[in-house]
């Protein structure tokens, strides 16, 4: 198998269709390892990959740290706060003194976006955005996509449908970019407010009301609200959220009828999609999960895979 | 005395539209002619300027020099020396230093180190204390004291009361007021101009509207109150429409722009990757607003061009992009980007003269103070520009303390040949030769 020819995955705006389909293929392959019984190849045996998380995550977290055991990397794991940052040391002072240890991978989250654009200048290791900020969050899009074409068979000409808060999501900017070079349609829905300032950029429709943008939909899905949003004004309280963009059975009923519902978690009950809707046959959100795992060893066979050995 | 004569150059003179070859004679630290053949007294010293112009001595009116408090980004002496280099005789140093310069002592610690620097400093005081936007700084007692202008720059004037007692305190003593325009509850966390490229790369904006809703609120007062404002690097489209009708109403209102704003755009944030050089205030706006400031500039509706000179140590910018300061250097690249777009003929109806207006007599007559003119009997702060030579940014090799630029690497044509200020050369193509050079902590 061919090996992807750039040192870091920083965002799935700066990446190919090809490399997607890769990327897609090989995560396919390591799905298989991780059905195993004993889920472990010596792939990356001897190699040091790095997490450092500068802000919480279990999901994401848990993922790439699985990704890396069944590879049998050596990794270590790091949480960093962003305050110890600006009054402590600089990110570039941390990591390169982490690089000199032989680490060869760093997997950074970050809540300034372009973090990890700097932190892939600064370092010579191949440098994994695990989100930063508001920016991307590449290997979620990677994962999202991975679920729908397992799920649909293709990507190409499917309707997706994005509702909630796009204005500050990376997955979403990620799915964006992904989805829309993969060949399917997006359309984003949900208040003016957490819609995007200028939506020229991302070529993709917005629409008020969830109902009309999900009409004829094959996949639909949620994104994670934060409280913090209502508390500077971008919308008055979750109960009007949900009632008016909260996605339910009903909202939902001009998609088409094999809809696939998304969320990359964690889901806020009763707010941006309701329970009944999270736990129906038609919910791919645990699949995400498992698809997550996947995707993260196909990037490490990918970018660190045996090539060095040689 | 000492006797100049800088012979042959074509020598443009925006206070009295003159533009010729003429040579220019200097005795002491004044301009005793302008005339073509001149015949200089016995043991003049000749300057051959064939081939340069000879304008009057650049003004910047808006530099961040960061002295006293912050001298680990630049200090007096190398800020001045960065000026000199660029082509400028004299800066305007804004006042937020630390202390700020919002007391007559401040204002006199800067003009008692700029008496030993290599161009002029002319010092703002705050406008209010502490730049706090509460209380009047003492205007009087700094005016007496050298401060040629006041403002809170980097900061707005947040309370609309506080803006109409300022500018009707300021009537009494015929001060002149800046200001940094932005209603910082718009702005607030804002890294960047709010628009397609903040969303594409997830960074917080600051839409045009910020600085548009404060700026319409302060000509508002102006035409109500009266008093003398000039605005600090207009960014938007829509302040310079909005100054354009106050200037057509009469109002008394000048107005400025930054060589990047003229020049960049929001792209350059995602072209450079995220880099920190980018990040200044007001941010890189639109192609839209950069074409409006043109036409701004070139229809007199802006009526001066400013550095806003923000060093930085590269310990502060280099870092992820929210947690760096806002600032571009400027001093060392500003002549050479606004010449290289002369000589590239990018913009229609920019000319040279109109050029050294707006860098030299426009920023005189606004701050009320000396040059802007070669008019004989002037102070001798005389700039020389080649217009033909080839120069590339190179922040490494400059005179300021900081490297903050997004222009590195930039291949510009024009330049500053030599910088004379009181009939002194402090700049000679590009080496500065201060009279006592000042070796600085």
């Amino acid at each position: 198998m061919q090996a992807l020819r750039r040192k870091d995955i920083l965002s799935l705006e700066e990446i190919s269709a090809e490399e997607i389909t890769l990327i897609l293929e090989t995560a396919r392959s390591m799905r298989e390892i991780m059905l195993r019984k004993i889920k472990k190849v010596p792939t990356l045996r001897g190699r040091a990959i790095l997490n450092l998380f500068y802000e919480p995550s279990t999901r994401t977290k848990a993922s790439f740290e699985l990704a890396q055991k069944y590879m049998s990397a050596d990794s270590v794991s790091v949480a960093g706060s962003s305050s110890s940052l600006v009054k402590g040391e600089t990110l570039k002072d941390t990591v390169r003194n982490v690089e000199v240890m032989g680490v060869e991978c760093v997997i950074m989250r970050h809540p300034v976006s372009g973090a990890a654009h700097y932190l892939a200048r600064n370092i010579n290791a191949s440098v994994i955005n695990a989100g930063d900020g508001m920016h991307e969050h590449p290997t979620q899009g990677l994962l999202d996509l991975f679920t729908i074409l397992d799920k649909k068979g293709r990507l190409e000409k499917l309707k997706v449908v994005i509702v909630g808060d796009v204005r500050h999501s990376r997955v979403a900017r990620s799915n964006i970019w992904g989805l829309q070079k993969m060949g399917a349609e997006v359309v984003i829905a949900g208040p003016p407010t957490l819609m995007p300032p200028d939506l020229e950029a991302f070529g993709v429709k917005a629409y008020d009301r969830v109902e009309e943008a999900v009409e004829n939909a094959d996949v639909v899905m949620a994104l994670r609200l934060q409280k913090e949003r209502q508390d500077c004004g971008l919308f008055p309280s979750l109960r009007e959220y949900a009632e008016i963009y909260g996605l339910t059975e009903q909202r939902v009923a001009n998609a088409k009828d094999d809809l696939l519902i998304m969320h990359p978690g964690p889901i806020n009950r009763g707010v941006e999609i309701s329970s009944s809707l999270a736990d129906s046959p038609r919910s791919v959100v645990l699949d995400q999960v498992t698809g997550g795992v996947a995707v993260r060893m196909a990037l490490f066979y990918l970018l660190l895979g045996g090539i060095k050995e040689e | 005395m000492k006797t100049l004569l800088i012979k042959g150059g074509r020598v443009i003179d925006p206070s009295r539209n003159y533009d010729q070859e003429a040579d220019l004679l200097i005795r002491g630290a004044i301009i005793e002619a302008v005339e073509k053949g001149l015949k200089p007294p016995a043991g003049t010293e000749t300057l051959d300027a064939t081939g340069l112009v000879v304008a009057p001595g650049l003004i910047d009116m808006h530099v961040h020099l960061r002295d006293p408090g912050y001298e680990y980004k630049e200090d007096i002496f190398s800020g001045a020396r960065a000026a000199a280099a660029g082509g400028f005789t004299a800066v305007a140093a804004m006042a937020n230093t630390k202390p700020v310069a919002d007391d007559l002592s401040v204002i006199g610690y800067v003009k008692e180190r700029a008496a030993r620097a290599a161009v002029r400093i002319f010092p703002c005081g705050a406008l209010t204390k502490g730049l706090e936007g509460h209380e009047l700084a003492e205007l009087g007692r700094m005016q007496k004291g050298g401060a040629v202008a006041f403002s809170d720059d980097g900061r707005p004037v947040v309370s609309a009361s506080l803006m109409r007692n300022a500018l009707q305190y300021s009537k009494g003593i015929d001060a002149l007021i800046i200001l940094h325009e932005e209603d910082p509850s718009l702005s607030a966390g804002g890294m960047m101009h709010e628009g397609a490229v903040s969303s594409a790369l997830g960074l917080r904006g600051t839409p045009a509207a910020a600085e548009e809703v404060m700026l319409a609120r302060d000509l508002l007062l102006l035409k109500y109150i009266g008093g003398r404002l000039h605005l600090a690097h207009l960014s938007t489209a829509g302040s310079v429409e909005m100054v354009r009708q106050a200037k057509a109403a009469g109002l008394n209102v000048t107005a400025e722009v930054a060589p990047h704003h003229l020049l960049l755009t929001d792209r350059a944030v995602k072209n450079l990757s995220y880099s920190t050089n980018t990040k200044v205030n007001p941010p890189l706006r639109t192609e839209f607003d950069r074409q409006a400031l043109w036409e701004g500039l070139i229809d007199g509706t802006i009526d001066a061009i400013a550095s806003d000179h923000a060093p930085h140590h590269s310990d502060d910018k280099d870092v992820e992009y929210d947690f760096a300061p806002f600032g571009i250097a400027g001093l060392e690249s500003t002549l050479s980007l606004l010449l290289n777009e002369l000589s590239a003929k990018r913009i229609k109806k920019l000319t040279l003269p109109l050029l050294m207006d707006k860098l030299s007599t426009a920023p005189a007559r606004i701050l009320r103070v000396s040059g802007g003119t070669l008019q004989p009997g002037s102070p001798a702060d005389v700039t020389l520009i080649d217009l033909k030579q080839e120069v590339s940014v190179n922040p490494n090799t400059w005179y300021s303390k900081a490297r903050n630029t997004p222009f590195a690497g930039y291949r510009l044509t024009g330049v500053a040949a030599y910088t004379i200020v009181g009939g002194e050369v402090v700049m000679k193509r590009g080496v500065v030769t201060e009279k006592e050079p000042v070796s600085h902590r």
